[in-house]
């Protein structure tokens, strides 16, 4: 390349050029817009994250009634504020390993049942008070207290005892689990001082910044943590404002009122990306759409059913028309590339002659009926009839019936034996498979009670070996692929968008919407 | 004035007494709503001991009529409770969504009812001539195209094409009276469309039919031109359905911008009412229905008062 191209990219990430006059300059010399682009994204990224400025967030998702409390979080917006101000002891890095944060290090028994983390040396709540392992002692006793109201009791459960031993944290477990320290980066489980026992909703913790107002579910501004530890937060101020309304957040993206949102609808993002300056960002996780057949009631008890309807799905289709093409294709697995020792298999395709024959071996005659709700996950009716034209193709007669969205979830899923639903996903494998695939969890909504399932389930837990773990994990794979019930057409990607005021987005970092919600941290406004 | 003052007197208590009923209702109302608090609060993530956990410490368990009594009580004492989601005292809470909402309602009356007042007497005066037809074509046009779409489109053109006014109509304490101003032009202009229509087609029709009278006739015929026709005699003797229509519109700018206000991202009593409603936090719900009951009625109130003031044979009975 041209070294006076790189001379003007320089220049341009240093400032002392627009990106229009680069962009006209780069052209003269020959570049295409997009290879000019490139090189200037690169230029300043090598420059390093700059500091200060205020980065604006649009985020859907928040209310009125919202709490500072990390117990009670449960929207993406309260996520966000847990990331400012506070800090769990490990957090997903964005490979999809674990990097410390309040734990400097942690290490296993040999049988993977007692943890012990080391808390990082001379750090402090924003509140000046230096952190120690009683704090985080009495952090997890908040939220695995039996009068608890923490949504992250559930992945407490199985801890024994929590104590403090000098600089380090040990918890002993009721059963060996090798995937503790994923469960310790949940987001609710940020450390407060003293627990936050005396204050929950205070705000206070390790995190880069500070809450500085807070008015939920409208607007809240944190400001920089001087005695932050680490090397994110780039910016002097974060300024959050809660937009739900999908065109209202588009619509302030574009007028340049915030600088990043999240849930850019897939139907639009296409539309939105073409604008100059901003960039639509497509990350893969975990999460997706399903539709759930119960695997004890007739006739989804039959397995010749449940495989002709897997064979009469068309996936692509579902991904190219219910999300637009931001997404993946599913395999009937709630597993993808997104979880840390996943094993591809073959892609199970539309095929309506399997789908016939094994409707014919069943046995099973007549209508099969669906249900559905528009909040069961965006475009669920439209996916839904997606579904019954591909079924007409292979002789299947599948009936839509279309419920209310008011009490989908208390009526329908996980008690209709055949329904669409959705899942955010988890981080491990274990835990997605723990919560709705183990026979006897609470939202084992697809009924599957395998006895060699749950055996490998449980032995996968206590494997410390990555090797034969990752082998015992894509046997239940299988196992759940030809004979679970359930048919997971797509994998929805987030999508997120940014405008050219910021720098630093990380493509494809493992975890949830927004970098894993770091991105206010980890971006940076361009000087 | 004896009649007049128990004329007023009886409105007064006729209002205080549908705003008891109301406030029965309301309760009533939200105790039949389908769903749990505990549940709706805490999620997907819910777990039967935290949940219970939580019934207890809400006091849902607590007989109704008894919650009933000691709100209303509360209420008379301008003690809302506390809301059962966040732990926020609502009385406070409320007092400054509301007070964003009557600075958008304010606004967009001070602009709306001079404007609609004044196009209806034009429209009179050029009667089935192009303005008036001119002024009627747009207004029609306004008030049939549903809000949200009106708000959309000044969205696109005002906000991100031309950038001349924000499209999130955010404010907080910390800004000036001029930047809260063009913070919420975009939300004004809307409601000032929305609204226009109504109230100048009620103008236009109530002084229309004063103008039939034979009061009129004689006032043109004592050589009155048209507008002093119209403001000197007509005007004065359809205020009635005009402060009517004035106040049923002004009460919409308050309990009716739900929409606008989630469109335009606004912190007003809408968006505080939805979200709490979407929680099943009964208390603010009541609260919220309480306030809007009040301000629906005590309007409505005030145009029968005004309608019974401006009316001489009330106010002079023989």
């Amino acid at each position: 390349m041209n070294d006076h191209l790189h001379y003007l990219a320089r220049h341009a990430a240093a400032g002392k050029l627009s990106r229009r006059d680069f962009m006209a300059k780069a052209a003269a010399l020959g570049f295409t817009a997009a290879a000019a682009g490139t090189l200037l994204t690169s230029e300043a990224r090598a420059a390093g994250p700059q500091k200060g400025g205020t980065i604006r967030m649009g985020l859907q998702g928040g209310s009125t009634t919202d709490s500072l409390d990390p117990a009670l979080s449960t929207n993406q917006v309260t996520l966000m504020l847990i990331r400012l101000w506070g800090e769990p002891l490990v957090e997903l890095n964005d490979d999809g390993g674990l990097d410390g944060k309040v734990a400097e290090s942690y290490e296993a028994s040999a049988d993977a049942r007692v943890w012990t983390f080391k808390i990082r040396n001379g750090i402090t709540f924003s509140n000046g008070k230096s952190v120690t392992a009683d704090d985080v002692v009495k952090t997890m006793e908040r939220h695995s207290g039996e009068d608890t109201k923490s949504g992250a009791l559930g992945i407490m459960r199985g801890i024994q005892k929590v104590s403090a031993d000098g600089d380090n944290v040990v918890i002993e477990l009721d059963t060996p689990n090798a995937d503790l320290p994923y469960l310790m980066a949940d987001y609710h489980l940020a450390i407060q001082p003293g627990g936050g026992i005396d204050d929950p909703a205070a705000g206070i913790g390790t995190g880069p910044y500070i809450i500085k107002s807070a008015d939920m579910g409208v607007r809240i501004v944190a400001e920089k943590n001087p005695n932050y530890w680490g090397d994110i937060g780039h910016a002097e101020t974060i300024e959050l404002i809660v937009i739900n309304d999908n065109t209202a957040r588009v619509a302030a993206l574009q007028s340049g009122q915030v600088d990043m949102i999240d849930r850019v609808p897939p139907r639009t993002a296409k539309l939105v990306d073409r604008a100059p300056n901003i960039t639509v960002h497509s990350t893969s996780g975990p999460g997706h759409y399903v539709f759930i057949m119960h695997c004890d009631t007739a006739p989804f008890n039959n397995n010749d059913v449940r495989m002709a309807l897997k064979y009469g799905i068309n996936r692509q289709e579902m991904v190219d028309k219910v999300l637009n093409g931001y997404g993946s294709v599913g395999n009937d697995s709630p597993i993808n590339s997104s979880y840390p020792m996943f094993t591809a298999v073959e892609q199970r395709e539309y095929d309506p002659d399997k789908a016939m024959f094994h409707l014919k071996k069943s046995g099973h005659d007549g209508e099969i009926l669906l249900r559905t709700s528009d909040n069961s996950f965006p475009g669920a009716p439209d996916a839904s009839a997606l579904f019954q034209q591909s079924c007409e193709g292979a002789g299947i007669n599948l009936n839509v019936k279309r419920e209310p969205n008011d009490g989908y979830w208390s009526e329908v899923w996980n008690n209709q034996p055949f329904c669409t639903s959705y899942w955010g996903g988890r981080p491990t494998q274990d835990q997605m498979y723990t919560t709705a695939y183990l026979s006897s969890a609470d939202w084992n909504d697809t009924r599957f009670n395998n006895e060699q399932f749950d055996q490998l389930l449980l032995a996968a837990r206590a494997e410390l070996d990555t090797a034969k773990r990752t082998q015992m994990y894509a046997d239940m794979g299988a196992l759940q692929r030809d004979n679970g019930g359930l048919i997971c057409p797509m994998f929805n990607d987030f999508v997120d968008a940014t405008t050219d005021r910021l720098d630093g987005w990380v493509e494809n970092a493992k975890g949830f919407a927004l970098m894993n919600s770091y991105s206010p941290m980890k971006m940076w406004v361009k000087a | 004035m004896p009649l007049i003052i128990k004329l007023l007197a009886q409105r007064i208590a006729l209002g205080l007494i549908l705003l008891l009923f109301v406030s029965g209702l309301i309760f009533a109302g939200t105790m039949i709503l389908p769903g749990d608090v505990a549940q709706s609060i805490l999620g997907q993530s819910a777990t039967p001991e935290a949940l219970a956990n939580l019934r207890a410490e809400l006091g849902l368990n607590d007989p109704p009529l008894q919650r009933y009594i000691q709100w209303l009580g509360g209420a008379m004492t301008g003690d809302l409770g506390t809301a059962l989601t966040s732990g926020a005292d609502i009385t406070e809470s409320i007092g400054k969504r509301l007070s964003n909402t009557l600075f958008l309602a304010f606004w967009a009356a001070i602009i709306a009812v001079p404007l609609a007042i004044f196009l209806g007497l034009l429209a009179v005066r050029f009667k089935d001539r192009w303005p008036d037809k001119m002024i009627s074509a747009v207004t029609l046009a306004s008030i049939s195209i549903p809000e949200f779409l009106i708000g959309y489109v000044l969205m696109y053109l005002i906000a991100v094409k031309l950038r001349w006014f924000p499209s999130v109509a955010m404010i907080n304490d910390g800004m000036s009276l001029g930047e809260k101003l063009g913070a919420i032009a975009l939300p004004v202009t809307v409601l000032t469309l929305v609204v226009l229509a109504h109230m100048m087609r009620m103008t236009r029709a109530a002084i229309l039919n004063v103008m039939q009278s034979a009061y009129i006739e004689t006032a043109e015929l004592k050589g009155l031109n048209g507008f002093q026709v119209i403001f000197r005699h007509a005007f004065p003797n359809a205020i009635a359905p005009i402060v009517n229509v004035v106040m049923l519109n002004l009460a919409y700018l308050v309990v009716g911008v739900v929409v606008i206000e989630v469109v335009f991202v606004y912190p007003g009593m809408g968006q505080y009412l939805v979200d709490h409603v979407s929680k099943r936090d009964v208390p603010v719900v009541q609260a919220c229905g309480l306030i809007f009951a009040a301000v629906y009625i005590g309007l409505n109130m005030t145009a029968d008062i005004v309608a019974i003031l401006s009316n001489p044979r009330l106010r002079h009975p023989k």
